[in-house]
């Protein structure tokens, strides 16, 4: 995906203009996982629902394997901080969903839902409604869905960051897990520093709004167990210096230390 | 519906009957005023006998079918109104005056534009019953999550679909209330309608019966139009708690 030049202007109905991005310029390799880190309001979000095709864009261009990016479409898979799960759907029809919208075979279709619900350890909860589920088991529904349709990339919005502490470390690692078994292109937008050190092997840091890109950082590491990366030098090192970079900045956002 | 759960729910009303027997009796209020409701029941059997059976019937017919009529119009108006900005820049004004309007106002010019029958009946029942169904879709419709619109058009959900299969069942538990509303309002108004000038209906009867100062007779219909009127809105909670059993 090559972002290139992207600037967006919020216009609210009353009051000036917001400008929310500046300039973006971002090449995100195949298969990469990359993480858009920054202080709340940066507009990292709103780079994401540009590349995603939700926004319009106003100025600059966004391209994934030299298309230009024109609206929504099932290449770009998205995952939504509250979820966005269909909720008057079954966890089956809400994985189903994407599927349907395409000329599959009735038991394909199945088949490959149910492997989707599977590998997100769902199984067994097939008929259940959202309402009935926990927050940790509806991004569960949330990625399965998403990745049923195999998108060439998926867009990341804070998926979890509803979650509690726990929850969320088991979902890191099974997000890992699942990208390392079939690797696609990821944009992950988190304000955990942790959390992007950990799950990325690129780290795009933004500033504080006006949004431009700061730095990116590589985070690669030799270790795979999640728990080894945790209790390494390196890792340790990366935290310190993405936290240096992007600390500047919350305190320009005014958000008190809060990234 | 457990025993125990029945008896808290019919104990208030027993009460209530036995209050208005007691007060009745007491002769401290006079006959005409309140009955007792033993001379109410003895008149229901009467009338159940005669004619009540078929006021009510014609009543209830005008009712149902304005209702019926202003519940798929109202949500197709409602969700268009709210999808397409054409229609809402040429709806809403014309929404937003009738919503305060009270409908119970118009029934003298239904009276003269289409005359004491059915018919102004029927349309002052529709137009009552339309504008809380376009209201109820059309803040269903806008109030659904803009991440559920953008999910299904990632999935590759065309903008008809989205519209059919996202924003007409994420506007449902609105649209029930303002169904439920409707169910309401279109019995009032069937009343109101009917106690003004009538051929027939309940609302006429009971007008006729208090003319004639048949007044057990008057709460006997009070009570009869009263206990469809119960029926039809626990029928219609119990129909939302079907559509809606996703919400738990």
């Amino acid at each position: 995906m090559a972002i290139s030049g992207v600037m967006h202007e919020y216009r609210p109905p009353r009051g000036r203009p917001v400008l929310a991005l500046d300039g973006i310029s971002l090449d995100v390799r195949e298969r990469e996982f990359l993480a858009l880190l920054g202080p709340s309001g940066c507009g990292k979000s709103t780079l994401l629902y540009l590349a995603g095709g939700f926004m319009a864009l106003q100025q600059g261009s966004i391209a994934v394997n030299g298309r230009p990016v024109r609206g929504p479409g099932p290449d770009r898979g998205i995952v939504f901080q509250n979820f966005a799960l269909f909720p008057w759907k079954t966890v089956r029809q809400n994985v189903l969903y994407g599927l349907e919208k395409r000329a599959l075979p009735r038991d394909e279709r199945h088949s490959r839902a149910q492997h989707f619900i599977d590998l997100v350890h769902l199984t067994g909860f097939e008929e259940s409604y959202p309402s009935q589920l926990s927050g940790g088991m509806k991004q569960r529904v949330a990625i399965a869905r998403t990745l049923a349709t195999e998108p060439d990339t998926l867009l990341m919005d804070e998926p979890f960051g509803a979650l509690d502490a726990q929850t969320r470390t088991i979902m890191q690692d099974e997000l890992l897990s699942i990208w390392r078994s079939s690797p696609t292109t990821v944009i992950f937008v988190t304000h955990d520093v942790r959390e992007a050190v950990l799950l990325a092997k690129r780290v795009a840091v933004m500033t504080a709004r006006p949004g431009r890109l700061k730095e990116i950082v590589d985070t690669d590491f030799a270790a795979t167990d999640s728990a080894d990366v945790q209790r390494s030098r390196e890792y340790a090192d990366k935290v310190d210096y993405i936290w240096s970079l992007v600390r500047e900045e919350a305190i320009a956002a005014g958000a008190g230390g809060r990234l | 519906m457990t025993a125990a759960l029945f008896l808290s729910r019919a104990t208030p009303l027993l009460i209530l009957a036995l209050a208005w027997e007691a007060a009745a009796r007491s002769g401290l209020i006079s006959d005409y005023a309140l009955p007792t409701l033993t001379s109410v029941a003895v008149t229901f059997v009467d009338l159940a006998a005669g004619d009540l059976y078929y006021h009510t019937a014609r009543s209830i017919w005008r009712g149902m079918l304005a209702f019926a009529a202003a519940v798929p119009l109202g949500i197709a108006a409602g969700i268009l109104i709210a999808w397409f900005l054409p229609v809402r820049i040429l709806l809403k004004p014309i929404l937003q005056c009738l919503y305060p309007m009270p409908k119970s106002a118009l029934i003298p010019l239904t009276i003269i534009w289409i005359g004491i029958g059915d018919s102004s009946k029927i349309a002052l029942i529709f137009l009552g019953c339309l504008v809380p169904i376009v209201m109820s879709a059309f803040n269903g419709a806008r109030g659904v999550d803009q991440t559920l619109l953008w999910t299904a058009r990632s999935l590759g959900a065309s903008e008809r679909q989205v519209l059919w299969e996202i924003v007409v069942p994420g506007a449902l538990p609105e649209i029930m209330n303002g169904i439920r509303t409707a169910l309401a309002l279109s019995f009032i108004l069937m009343v109101a309608a009917e106690l003004i000038i009538a051929n027939d209906g309940i609302g006429y009867l009971i007008n006729l019966l208090g003319e004639a100062g048949e007044y057990s007779g008057m709460f006997a219909g009070v009570i009869t139009i009263s206990a469809i009127g119960f029926a039809a809105d626990r029928g219609c909670v119990a129909l939302t708690r079907w559509l809606l059993a996703w919400r738990e």
